[in-house]
């Protein structure tokens, strides 16, 4: 039996998220969440690969964050993942990416081997895309990334496509191992009533850093090696001359960009 | 102690990428501003005859290392390089480029080497007293921006957008050292091999390539009215872009993607319609030569770093410019048969 374990992070819903001054990180409590949207691709391929696969496999869910966060990992079991775990607790409050995937790690070391370890390239609101390919280091395994197809799963061997700059290239690599997915990889299902019923059912055990064997000093925004020091809006960098259809018709403002674009010698 | 710049150069198909060039003038900056060397470290099977280039185009030192091994981007043996150069030198600041390799490496060699990492960061700075990189970049959401710090942990590691500066001018009266590193099987080894490569078959001029940019936003309200766009671009002889929210919404492939989490473009002139400007927009496209924002709401963020704007609807003001471009191009075609005739 092969094993497969897919991190996952739940995301804000909306664009409107609100920073603490103080340790400039995320207020996590009091909004709406859901399931990164481009983890659905790596918990799609998961159950793909399983489905497909005569070599029976278990799916299991990995993710971090506030007790709510278990909201994510049921979401990738209405999916079609088998089970699911969140670590969770006030000591990792505040991590960096670096803390994260460590946590990550210790989490997945504590939950036994894995032959393939998946996730999203990136989550849409950090946009780091860094947690993926550290949590892969932690574990020291070879760490695929930006993975947009898998071509082959046979023995101990993975083979994937790689959507690099000016092509794709063909990887050849050992498991157990770490892959990121992009978009392109598939389209992620929605998911089925039964598998609604199942998630609600699922029991989502809460690892805390005794659980996953973590070192305190680690975690958290204690453990992270980054400090935001300032949140700002952006300022404005250029002054540009601005006219309204409010008080001139949309020919004469057509007219002043046609003379505006033959003054900077782009017509 | 640390000390002195670093920035990670890219060798792709043989060749020295230009993206190790912009990583160069970001670098030059923060060196100078510290009072230290900038150097230029590159992993490649080609590199050797060609890191003089990195000198005049602003390194004081380059070390190279030059294997057949070393002649795709694979996680191990670069990881195992590269962590074990920074373990030798001992640099304070490392920058690399958002490629795929930079996005890879960068999060690896913090993993292993335990020190903090900033993504795709758009503006960047020293507090020269401390020595402490300052790292801005889009935070959550994208539309506030946040400046990060390294307090502890050495290198300070920061990865920059690709064609988010310009290269310095090259000066080939620059003089530098240059360091060859060798090393042997146990650092050269991977646990993952190409097969093959098959190169992307496309006409189109990709975007951050394009010298005139056309984007479209959430002001286009359909996936169909991406047509004005497309009409534009072609008027314009431009390459269609697009923000987040349209491609999320399936209006356009994700390869039109502008910002943050799309391409960073640097075109003579780029035109936004229909689109507010979130940070994380801006972010791929403020440093644009020229920039022309179409927008209903006289509020939106794009005014701010537009070089001229239109305030009104952009299914009156699109086909009306469209309309003036197009007799405009008429003329010039005219004029031209008419200088054939004579």
């Amino acid at each position: 039996m092969k094993k497969l374990l897919v991190l996952v992070k739940q995301v804000p819903a909306t664009e409107n998220v609100k920073m603490d001054e103080e340790t400039g990180t995320m207020v996590r409590t009091a909004m709406e969440a859901v399931i990164n949207p481009l983890d659905l691709y790596a918990v799609e391929e998961a159950v793909r690969i399983k489905e497909q696969n005569e070599e029976d496999m278990q799916i299991s869910v990995l993710s971090m964050g506030p007790p709510m966060a278990a909201d994510a990992v049921k979401e990738a079991i209405a999916m079609g993942c088998d089970e699911g775990f969140l670590i969770s607790g006030k000591e990792f409050a505040g991590s960096d990416t670096w803390a994260t995937a460590y946590a990550l790690a210790k989490g997945i070391t504590a939950l036994g081997e894995f032959d393939i370890v998946l996730c999203g390239e990136r989550a849409t609101d950090g946009e780091t895309g860094q947690v993926g390919p550290m949590v892969g280091t932690f574990l020291d395994l070879p760490v695929l990334t930006y993975v947009s197809g898998i071509d082959r799963i046979s023995g101990e061997e993975i083979v994937v496509r790689r959507a690099i700059e000016g092509g794709h290239e063909v990887v050849q690599a050992s498991m157990p191992v770490l892959v990121s997915v992009v978009k392109e990889i598939n389209e992620p299902r929605l998911p089925t009533l039964a598998g609604k019923i199942r998630a609600r059912q699922a029991n989502v055990p809460v690892l805390d850093d005794e659980d996953i064997k973590a070192e305190g000093t680690k975690l958290g925004l204690g453990g992270s090696p980054t400090r935001v020091v300032k949140i700002f809006y952006p300022t404005i960098t250029r002054t540009g001359e601005i006219v309204s259809t409010e008080s001139a018709s949309v020919e004469v403002c057509v007219e002043q960009l046609m003379g505006f674009l033959k003054s900077v010698e782009i017509l | 102690m640390y000390k002195g710049v670093w920035v990670l150069g890219e060798e792709r198909n043989g060749v020295i990428h230009p993206v190790s060039y912009e990583l160069l003038a970001w670098g030059r900056n923060l060196a100078d501003k510290l009072g230290v060397d900038l150097a230029c470290v590159i992993l490649g099977d080609h590199v050797r005859n060609q890191v003089q280039e990195l000198i005049f185009r602003g390194a004081d030192k380059v070390y190279f290392v030059n294997h057949a091994k070393l002649g795709v981007f694979r996680v191990d043996p670069y990881t195992r390089i590269v962590a074990a150069l920074i373990e030798k030198y001992r640099p304070e600041i490392l920058l690399a480029s958002a490629t795929t390799m930079g996005r890879t490496l960068m999060p690896v060699l913090a993993a292993k080497i335990h020190t903090g990492l900033t993504a795709d960061c758009t503006e960047l700075d020293v507090e020269p007293s401390a020595r402490l990189l300052l790292q801005t970049r889009p935070a959550i959401g994208g539309n506030v921006m946040a400046t990060i710090k390294t307090p502890e942990h050495r290198p300070q590691m920061a990865t920059v957008r690709p064609k988010s500066k310009k290269p310095l001018p090259r000066d080939p009266s620059r003089r530098g050292e240059i360091v060859e590193e060798r090393f042997g099987e146990e650092y050269l080894y991977s646990r993952a091999k190409r097969l093959s490569f098959e190169p992307d078959v496309t006409s189109e001029t990709p975007i951050q390539d394009a010298d005139i940019v056309v984007a479209g936003g959430k002001g286009l309200k359909d996936g169909k009215n991406f047509n004005l766009v497309f009409e534009l671009a072609k008027a314009l002889d431009a390459v269609v872009g697009a923000s987040r929210p349209t491609v999320d919404q399936g209006w356009i492939p994700y390869s039109h993607q502008v910002g943050l989490s799309g391409k960073s473009v640097t075109p003579r002139l780029y035109v936004a319609l229909g689109i507010s400007g979130s940070a994380a927009h801006l972010a791929g496209m403020s440093s644009a030569e020229v920039i022309v924002a179409i927008n209903k709401d006289p509020g939106a963020n794009i005014f701010k770093v537009a070089d001229f704007g239109i305030v009104g609807d952009l299914f009156e003001i699109a086909p009306a410019l469209l309309e003036q471009l197009n007799q405009r191009s008429e003329k010039t075609s005219d004029s031209n048969g008419g200088t054939r005739d004579e």
